[in-house]
């Protein structure tokens, strides 16, 4: 019990919080970037498969790749979120 | 690296930025603020603080601030309304404010506490509470300029189409009608159905043009741009709000039947404790939940990283006034680039805004399987 309440305080002291919140929002990128590549590279091979499709595959692209960033985004509010509260 | 073929543009950048950063000298730092109001915190004391320059771009304020040359303000004064139990209805041009610093009639701007920016009534026993605030701040008066601006677009464009039938567009019709066709076949047709997709045409075409119009705004540095309104919380949410409601009120019997009752799911997870329904109410809820956080994150980290980088000049520029002038070159064409990138992802987010809407009303008056 005592050596929680003297971990507790070195964390609150130490802003352990911050660093959470930096690990988390770079987490996140990573985890959006390698999402959204994995998205980029099948669709330009798609296109070379088959370049008449090329204007559904872009759209198609575009769509996934906004809808993963919202999801990243959510991780980013959080983050800031404790930043700055 | 070898560039021997004369003055080209990359040799004379480096050699400028080499130049400047050598021949740096240090200057006393100039006292920057105005008001003696101000000199309480230390940290506005000395110079740049680029926390306060950002957030001051991306929150909303009660006046149109334009432009500050040491002492010398130019700012547009908004209207302040406010309705308070004990002092009656307000209404008086923030102007009266003097920019945050005298108090009037019993109400005054907060510098911090909980209702930082925001204004507060001064009561007797020395509280401060929040009258009831319909002021016209400066996304509100943005909001305005492009309603005004759509109504223009668009009751000139449909009055073309009445004078013209039959005839080739000529003029704003030829903008404005491939888009509108883009979203009645790319977004509407293909998500709600060749059959009821008109009723919703008209909030989609809304919802597309208010947004994207909003988020060029947001981008033009100059009034009547500048005013950050899909970047702002508040107004996305509403833009979730009214998604959800049209949804929900066209929803038809499957769509319900799915969330509350859904075929095929075992008995006992329904009976004794709702778990699956709770499951698709929650679910229900995160989807415009999630369209108003992914609008307002992407259009706020974008106004975030082109202040950030024009911050980057006066950081440096505190340090030494030659280093502010060296990195100026590379911020503003890095700040070139990233607003070249903000172009795309205003219209980027706008039609994903728009398509999941669509996808959601097409998902509300799906005929059964």
């Amino acid at each position: 019990m005592i050596t929680l309440s003297v971990l507790l305080q070195v964390a609150a002291g130490a802003a352990l919080g911050k660093l959470g919140a930096a690990f988390g929002a770079a987490a996140t990128a990573m985890a959006a970037s390698m999402g959204i590549s994995r998205i980029g590279a099948t669709a330009v091979e798609s296109i070379a498969r088959q370049p008449e499709a090329a204007g559904d595959i872009r759209a198609n692209m575009i769509v996934s790749a906004a809808l993963i960033e919202g999801v990243s985004f959510f991780a980013v509010v959080v983050c800031l979120l404790i930043l700055f509260t | 690296m070898t560039c021997n073929s004369g003055f080209s543009a990359k040799f004379f950048i480096i050699l400028f930025l080499n130049l400047s950063s050598a021949f740096g000298y240090t200057i006393a730092s100039q006292e920057t603020e105005e008001h003696p109001h101000q000199a309480e915190s230390e940290k506005q004391n000395k110079g740049f603080n680029p926390g306060d320059f950002i957030f001051d771009h991306i929150k909303d304020a009660y006046d149109w601030h334009i432009l500050t040359y040491k002492d010398f303000h130019i700012s547009i004064p908004l209207p302040v309304i406010v309705y308070s139990k004990t002092k009656g209805l307000n209404i008086f041009f923030s102007s009266k404010f003097h920019h945050g610093h005298d108090s009037y009639k019993g109400f005054k701007i907060a510098h911090e506490g909980k209702y930082e920016g925001k204004i507060v009534e001064l009561m007797e026993d020395g509280t401060d509470i929040r009258p009831k605030d319909l002021s016209i701040s400066k996304n509100v008066f943005a909001i305005f300029i492009c309603i005004i601006l759509m109504l223009w677009v668009f009751i000139s464009v449909a009055r073309a189409y009445t004078n013209t039938q039959g005839k080739a567009p000529k003029g704003l019709q030829n903008f404005v009608e491939p888009i509108i066709l883009f979203i009645r076949d790319e977004i509407a047709i293909s998500s709600i159905g060749e059959k009821k997709y008109e009723k919703f045409m008209p909030y989609l075409l809304t919802l597309f043009f208010f947004i994207w119009i909003n988020n060029m705004m947001g981008l033009i540095p100059i009034f009547p741009g500048g005013a950050n309104v899909t970047g702002n919380i508040t107004v996305t949410m509403a833009l979730a709000a009214f998604t959800f409601v049209v949804t929900a009120i066209n929803g038809n019997k499957f769509y319900w039947q799915e969330i509350f009752n859904a075929p095929g799911i075992p008995f006992w997870l329904k009976i004794p404790l709702p778990l699956v329904p709770i499951i698709e109410i929650i679910g229900m809820l995160t989807k415009p939940l999630i369209l108003m956080i992914r609008l307002f994150a992407n259009i706020t980290a974008g106004h975030i990283i082109a202040l950030g980088f024009f911050s980057l000049i006066f950081v440096f520029g505190d340090m030494q006034v030659m280093l502010g002038f060296g990195i100026s070159p590379l911020s503003i064409l890095f700040t070139i680039f990233m607003t070249f990138l903000e172009l795309l992802v205003a219209l980027i987010q706008a039609y994903v805004f728009t398509l999941l809407s669509a996808l959601y009303f097409g998902m509300a008056t799906a005929e059964n399987h």
